[in-house]
């Protein structure tokens, strides 16, 4: 089927399958591959995107789900090449990251989470990325990070 | 993984969901917000031929205060069952029960109706909606009909849903007593409960106890007889049947009812 998504501002348009997943729709349609599949089974949110601003995991979400909507993924986050988002920034100042796969999905869950709350308490902040797994363990930076960006924002 | 293939339907409105599923037959399945359907897909236990896509039906998400009862539309997802100012001050059990499905993504995306429809044992909703004493309606090609939250659940991923029926919307009756609690255990945040409780009032429904969520008759007896909230929970086990499996045996489920029920009276206690 036709499905057409505006992935980060721009529109993508593709003939894909039915049964396409959107994870698949945004790595290999719209060529953006910072977006990971890591378990497949909506457990670890690496695939994480925001679908119409609100986090969804796009391994459970089909591309024809997505269809005339609005994805964005980390990439979408930047508005120039050194103009990062406050999360980004953040996450960078706190190194809430250490290899680095789960990042674009905490990222993107982190943004999701600041929409919804701008000035959540670390409880807050640990509750909404339940759905995110680091391997690395780096909860803790990432929990900074994450109060950093938010107190950014409450700043601006 | 991808799930095998199938073809896809988008239903423009209710009616036209149901004329889809009418072509479809009995190889069609309802698609909603995907959470608990595309992830049996992926793995096989599920291969439909054809998905209808209903996700759209703006029509039916809402959540509206209809004086005795609040209306709520299948579609409702779970994220706005939580942040709805309406239920957390008439029925705080539905709010707070739907705050705790999956994660923030799965709340973003699942639904209320595609969880009770789906209709499995360790789902938080379909207890909540028992313990609530909800009506479920149902629209088909002969018309709308209504089944108590206490008819709707025949068995493990079965309901009391009819080929080609849709579930439309969920009548919540505000609780004459108002103490609630919800009890969820789990070995990690995001994973299934391996036993829950939801408790509003003297009814007392639990999670993952049996083929369907069940009514607690036990324990509901023994408080309307006046029971001491420990003497009343030791029945909660009782006409169960839970399943062994990777997180739990039967026998650790029954002990864990049986605390679960007892940390469930007192909250609820303390809330009345």
């Amino acid at each position: 089927m036709e499905v057409t998504v505006t992935v980060n501002g721009t529109q993508v348009a593709a003939d894909v399958a039915d049964r396409t997943l959107l994870v698949h729709f945004l790595r290999e349609q719209a060529n953006l591959t910072a977006t990971k599949v890591g378990c497949d089974t909506s457990s670890c949110g690496a695939c994480t995107v925001l679908l119409d601003g609100q986090s969804v995991k796009s391994c459970t979400v089909l591309a024809a789900q997505a269809d005339g909507r609005s994805v964005t993924t980390v990439e979408g986050l930047a508005t120039g090449p050194d103009e990062f988002h406050a999360v980004q920034r953040a996450f960078q100042a706190e190194h809430g990251l250490q290899c680095g796969f789960c990042t674009p999905g905490m990222v993107m869950a982190a943004v999701s989470l600041l929409k919804e709350n701008a000035a959540p308490t670390e409880d807050e902040v640990r509750s909404a990325l339940e759905g995110n797994l680091c391997r690395c363990t780096g909860y803790h930076n990432i929990v900074r990070a994450v109060l950093a960006a938010a107190g950014e924002r409450v700043a601006q | 993984m991808i799930p095998a293939s199938f073809t896809y339907k988008r239903a423009r409105s209710v009616d036209e969901a149901l004329e889809l599923m009418a072509e479809g037959g009995d190889e069609a399945k309802y698609l909603a917000g995907g959470q608990s359907l595309l992830p049996l897909m992926k793995l096989r236990l599920a291969v439909p031929e054809t998905l209808i896509d209903v996700g759209r039906l703006g029509e039916l998400s809402y959540i509206r205060d209809e004086g005795g009862h609040i209306s709520v539309g299948a579609l409702t997802s779970h994220h706005h069952l939580a942040s709805s100012e309406l239920l957390m001050r008439d029925v705080p059990l539905m709010a707070h029960a739907a705050g705790q499905v999956g994660d923030p993504q799965i709340r973003h995306s699942g639904t209320i109706g595609g969880s009770l429809a789906h209709a499995d044992p360790a789902a938080d909703l379909p207890a909540v909606v028992l313990a609530l004493d909800a009506t479920l309606v149902a629209q088909g090609p002969t018309g709308t009909r209504e089944i108590a939250a206490r008819d709707f659940f025949v068995d493990l991923f079965e309901t009391a849903l009819r080929p080609g029926e849709l579930l439309t919307e969920i009548r919540v009756p505000k609780p004459d007593q108002v103490g609630w609690s919800f009890q969820k255990f789990t070995k990690r945040a995001i994973d299934w409960a391996i036993v829950g409780v939801a408790m509003q009032g003297g009814n007392v429904a639990l999670v993952n106890m049996a083929q369907t969520p069940v009514r607690a008759g036990g324990v509901e007896h023994a408080l309307s007889s006046g029971s001491d909230p420990a003497a009343a929970a030791s029945h909660a086990a009782e006409a169960t049947n839970p399943a062994d499996d990777l997180n739990a045996t039967s026998g650790y489920r029954k002990h864990l009812a049986r605390v679960l029920v007892r940390r469930a009276i007192d909250e609820a206690r303390s809330r009345s």
